[in-house]
């Protein structure tokens, strides 16, 4: 049985000075790495904006590939709040009964088709196809839509050279596009169709504004939940003990959960565009450079977590920022709680034996931190 | 049994009961508006936050320094802040009375 683990290159550093420096096209970024200093700077929105250029909070940053605002994710208050309110009732719904018995008839499809394979490469057949399929349920738009998004393969805004490729963006964008022109001619229930309608300061969403939700919806949940959603496979396939200590009791769904979003941190960080000369770490920052909130690295800081670097289920006290924090948390966060948590009662509940054959690291290269956010492949056997 | 009574921001009050759990999954079995609670009650995502009534502050058991820290960066913040999901039940004084904060 190989041990899992995703280790944390971030410990001396975030020790010694509380940053590192990543490189990223010329407009390098100050990547904060204690649990204080990432939770202050995410609440000063004002010091720290994210309603910078479009795509710059993003590290690497997307600047030259696309001129779309990410709403509600790239707008400063006052605006933000007024956008967010709009949108959280629609992100409220994997909390319904139905959404979840939904979540849990895609994963039983899912295992039935795996069950039948001596070896699955998980990351493509497993965790690619969960996230789409449930990512139908999230826009309610029908389930077969899904094979289109499973068709793109894993890296829909990245290539094998490249990790932003402005072509392979393209694909998305396109495809979004051509998405709210058929719901502009003809509405239905679907969140095109909801965002077409929806208002803000008493005029209707532009297309614009659509496509800027819509690219958000799409590219934050998708390599996120795979991430998640195979390394809860891998960490299972280590621990045989842990799915009957679930299915004994179910109660700690919910501990396990949030402990598994605070270990794998599936995004590492995101970054902000000062507004004026600050400090930070007794560091001096200027105005118009970026600093990154490092999520991954605050998840370890042992003056909060007990036993960092321990997988602890039960654990009670548990303030990671796994979906980040402040006005700026993941819109997406209750769909992605909800699909891990069926996804842990649903293997639970079903007596699913999970076994590791083959496995290929995915490394992020952050300068000076390599840090690992899941795999490229894992081969597993499902019986 | 305990009678907990929770007043929104609307001013729209609700007498409920209860013998356990915390007072986040209890405002959250009965839909209070302003309580999300998120994360389902480990102190990460600060959508209970409460204020008690300044009667019944003292009563309940000190808050922990991790839930002090996430209340010192929240909005609407007083001396009476408390996190719902870290509030038990069973700790409550008879008729507790708790105002959402958002």
């Amino acid at each position: 049985m190989e041990k899992f683990g995703i280790p944390d290159p971030f410990e001396g550093e975030r020790e010694a000075k509380g940053f590192g420096t990543v490189q990223d096209q010329e407009d390098d970024v100050m990547m904060l790495l204690r649990l204080k200093d990432v939770r202050k700077t995410a609440k000063d929105v004002k010091t720290f904006q994210s309603g910078a250029k479009p795509g710059r909070i993003v590290v690497p940053s997307e600047v030259s590939i696309r001129d779309t605002r990410q709403i509600p994710f790239e707008v400063d208050p006052p605006l933000h709040g007024k956008y967010r309110s709009v949108l959280e009732d629609w992100f409220r719904r994997p909390e319904n009964t139905d959404y979840q018995q939904a979540i849990a008839a895609i994963i039983r499809e899912l295992l039935s088709e795996v069950k039948a394979k001596s070896s699955v490469e998980a990351v493509s057949e497993f965790s690619l196809k969960l996230q789409s399929r449930a990512l139908t349920l999230l826009l309610n738009i029908p389930y077969a839509e899904a094979e289109t998004w499973i068709s793109w393969g894993t890296h829909v805004f990245r290539s094998e050279d490249s990790a932003v490729d402005g072509d392979k963006a393209e694909i998305l964008y396109s495809y979004i596009d051509r998405q709210i022109l058929k719901a502009e001619e003809s509405p239905g229930e679907d969140l095109y169709s909801i965002l077409l309608n929806s208002e803000i300061d008493g005029r209707k969403f532009t297309k614009e504004e659509v496509r800027g939700v819509m690219i958000l919806t799409f590219a934050g949940g998708r390599d996120t939940v795979i991430n998640a959603v195979t390394n809860t496979l891998a960490y299972i396939a280590s621990k045989p003990q842990v799915l009957p200590a679930v299915k004994a009791n179910p109660a700690i769904i919910t501990t396990a959960v949030e402990e598994l979003v605070r270990y794998f941190s599936p995004l590492t960080h995101m970054g902000r565009v000062v507004t004026a000369d600050t400090e930070i770490c007794e560091h001096a920052v200027k105005a118009d450079s970026r600093v990154s909130l490092c999520w991954a690295s605050a998840n370890r800081d042992p003056n909060t977590f007990e036993n960092p670097n321990e997988i602890n289920l039960e654990r009670q006290l548990n303030p990671h920022v796994g979906f980040g924090f402040g006005i700026h948390k993941c819109l997406g966060a209750t769909h992605a709680r909800q699909v891990l948590r069926t996804l842990l009662q649903v293997l639970a509940e079903d007596d699913i034996k999970i076994s590791l054959l083959e496995a290929k690291e995915n490394i992020e290269d952050w300068g000076e931190f390599q840090r690992k956010v899941g795999y490229d492949q894992i081969h597993l056997s499902f019986s | 049994m305990s009678q907990i009574i929770f007043i929104t921001q609307n001013q729209e009050r609700y007498e409920l009961s209860a013998e356990s759990g915390s007072l986040m999954e209890l405002a959250k079995a009965n839909r209070i508006s302003g309580i999300d609670g998120d994360c389902g009650g480990v102190c990460s995502c600060a959508t209970c936050h409460i204020h008690i009534h300044p009667d019944h502050f003292e009563q309940l058991p000190a808050a922990s320094e991790i839930e002090l820290e996430m209340l010192e960066l929240e909005d609407n913040v007083s001396d009476t802040s408390r996190l719902a999901c870290q509030v038990k039940v069973q700790d409550a004084p008879e008729g507790l009375i708790v105002t959402v904060a958002n």
